[in-house]
């Protein structure tokens, strides 16, 4: 990441000069639709408080407000400030979109978690304080699920080494490349939706699915993909692999194309081995994709629960469930939004912290192993 | 006849070594991707065979269509999508239509969105340097890019009560506000690697030439960089197709979409394999060809980032 520290790369010169009619203009625009918006808030806050009879039927009202506010605040940055505005438009709509949506309802969802709310009692929510913190403490299969989070990231190792491995197949001297690279890439296109039924449901149906017949051919007498508690962490482990170790694979082939020819030459003239050209040469030079890779990976497994919800729903005994598919059944089957928030809350603080230290890790190790700020 | 002449070019016993140990590994190497290739392909193939069985067929687990068991078109006659009932009113069918188009509505417009935003986005931070406060360029694509954390279990719960008094649950809108924030960090990830590639001089020779800021990055940049713009909004595309868990917590009859009546098709009273195998394959089948057809951009897509 270029960061610049002084002025554009795109240097123009523009004539700012402002009427103070139009600044003013510009203002009053921000500032009356400010009003709007803060009007409209209030009146249907009051509304919903039942303190005022007038009001409408939604919150709906305030969005349009919120829009219109959103887009005279682009009109001003014109009006106010001419060239340089216009060059704010090209973030602002982004920013705007995602503080919109990220930063209000997360401090929306952090009131959340410290309320008692079940959608399915009477009461409605009231404020508790930190019983739900308590309650969490003293939950199995939280602590449970974040323990399989630990296990379903570790595996990317394997992920890692087969995606490697693929990579180094396709980047091989073959024929058909571009079909294989297909076929490789496809079980990315399918949904984990369709990949539990197609994989998970039908393919591993003990009676007659054709994985259960290959382990009965291998030898495995009485095959069942999710009996005991390991054998079932480890199939929705496999079944998660499988729909993305072809998007690993990518990257790394992508990194694998770039390497220069050069180096690898030079290592066969001064006479190394195929493997120790590997780990000499290839890898080394592969780090900075593969942690890339790897950390794109990582981010994405932390997310995994559609696979579960839909072929184990946690089972046996919670011996599958991540954090997200825990969270998702403590909301469908018993609406508890105030706690379900706070796991999710809790998860979010303890991902932050794992991949925030993870990178700092990996910065302070590649700037002593000298090969800058890539990655 | 003392001896023979000798051959110049023959091969000797080293050559020979090195003969048989290339070809050992060509057959090494073919038979790997060959193996990988079917672990690829066989859930495809079954799901689309099995759409095409009987009950006995399933249950004797019959593989080759012809061979083993004779297709039928009774898993596709359920959907409402055989040849026989395709020009029937089909209940299934319309219920069907309709969760596809919501995928594709949604997943389009999501998508488009998301290009739209994320590009202007990434041409921006990728050009000049802007001050909101205390953030610089660099915090500012950090702050898009952490976005890529967040897991939608955090956002879920706080827009199920947002959207209920904003009156957007289970409406389209909703939903693809939400998979345009989802996709919305990664598009910006793809675009500021290939804006950045674009030399700064073709914009500065527009700007010599008339053109406004926007102007040139209309009638300059956008072309040169459409191929990542392509590569963003297939991706996006593969990623809110996909989408099962906002979806099976923010809609529930207007706006469900495809993944959401896959997953609700299993229910109680037993498995119909092969309708469930049919439901499977139409709606992995856009996803499929389009990674057949467009394979270079999703690889572009992803390939971008990881080098630099």
């Amino acid at each position: 990441m270029a960061v610049q520290t002084e002025g554009d790369r795109l240097h123009t010169v523009a004539s700012d000069h402002m009427s103070p009619g139009r600044i003013l203009a510009g203002r009053a625009l921000v500032w009356g639709t400010a009003l709007v918006l803060v009007a409209t808030a209030v009146v249907q806050a009051l509304n919903d408080f039942g303190h005022i009879a007038f009001g409408f039927d939604n919150w709906r009202p305030v969005l349009y407000a919120y829009v219109l506010w959103a887009i005279s605040l682009g009109v001003a940055q014109v009006l106010i400030r001419g060239e340089q505005g216009k060059r704010a438009l090209f973030v602002l709509p982004a920013v705007l979109f995602v503080i919109s949506m990220v930063v209000f309802p997360l401090l929306f969802g952090l009131y959340i978690s410290f309320t008692d709310w079940n959608l399915s009692s009477l009461t409605g929510r009231k404020f508790n304080g930190l019983d739900n913190f308590r309650q969490m403490l003293s939950d199995p299969f939280y602590w449970n699920a974040l323990k399989n989070m630990v296990y379903y990231v570790l595996a990317i190792v394997v992920e890692y080494a087969i995606a490697f491995s693929l990579a180094l197949l396709l980047n091989a001297e073959i024929r058909a490349r571009k079909f294989f690279r297909v076929v490789f890439l496809l079980p990315l296109m399918l949904s984990p939706v369709a990949v539990s039924w197609m994989v998970g449901k039908s393919m591993m149906e003990i009676r007659f699915g054709p994985l259960a017949n290959l382990a009965r051919f291998l030898g495995w007498e009485t095959p069942s993909f999710f009996g005991s508690p390991i054998v079932a962490r480890l199939t929705i482990e496999v079944m998660d692999a499988w729909t993305f170790i072809p998007f690993m694979m990518i990257m790394l082939l992508a990194g694998l194309q770039a390497m220069p020819k050069e180096v690898l030459e030079a290592a066969k003239v001064d006479g190394a081995t195929r493997w120790q050209s590997f780990w000499e040469v290839i890898f080394p030079l592969m780090l900075p994709v593969s942690i890339t890779a790897i950390a794109i990976r990582i981010i994405f497994k932390l997310k995994l629960a559609d696979i579960i919800i839909n072929v184990t729903a946690g089972g046996p005994g919670g011996a599958t469930d991540s954090v997200t598919s825990f969270i998702f059944r403590e909301y469908r089957d018993r609406s508890n939004v105030g706690y379900g928030t706070l796991l999710a809350m809790v998860y979010l603080i303890l991902i932050v912290i794992f991949v925030t230290s993870l990178l700092s890790i990996v910065n302070r190790w590649s700037k002593r192993a000298g090969w800058g700020g890539s990655g | 006849m003392t001896d023979k002449p000798r051959q110049i070019f023959a091969d000797t016993d080293s050559d020979l070594a090195f003969r048989a140990k290339w070809t050992s590994e060509r057959i090494l190497i073919y038979t790997a991707l060959g193996i990988w290739a079917v672990i690829c392909f066989f859930p495809i193939y079954w799901t689309i065979t099995t759409s095409f069985k009987m009950a006995p067929d399933v249950m004797k687990g019959h593989l080759v269509p012809w061979l083993d068991f004779s297709p039928r078109w009774r898993g596709w006659r359920s959907l409402g999508l055989s040849p026989e009932t395709i020009f029937e009113t089909s209940t299934v069918r319309e219920e069907f239509l309709k969760r596809f188009m919501n995928s594709v509505i949604t997943s389009l417009s999501a998508s488009t969105l998301a290009v739209m935003l994320g590009s202007l986005a990434a041409y921006g931070l990728s050009r000049f340097s802007y001050r909101f406060g205390f953030m610089k360029n660099s915090d500012i694509s950090f702050f898009f890019l952490s976005q890529l954390i967040l897991p939608p279990v955090v956002l879920a719960l706080p827009f199920l009560v947002l959207y209920k008094q904003l009156a957007l649950l289970d409406s389209r809108i909703g939903i693809i506000a939400l998979y345009t924030l989802m996709v919305l960090p990664i598009v910006i990830w793809i675009m500021r690697d290939q804006f950045s590639a674009i030399p700064v001089e073709l914009e500065e020779a527009a700007l010599v030439d008339g053109l406004s800021n926007w102007g040139a990055f209309m009638q300059i940049v956008l072309p040169i960089a459409l191929p990542g713009m392509v590569a963003a909004f297939i991706l996006s595309l593969v990623l809110c197709w996909n989408e099962y868990f906002f979806a099976a917590l923010l809609t529930s009859t207007d706006a469900k979409t495809l993944p959401v009546m896959v997953a609700s098709q299993t229910g109680s009273q037993g498995i119909n394999w092969w309708s469930m195998a049919a439901l499977s394959a139409a709606a992995i089948a856009p996803l499929v060809i389009i990674g057949i057809v467009l394979e270079r951009y999703i690889i572009k897509g992803m390939a971008a980032g990881a080098v630099k």
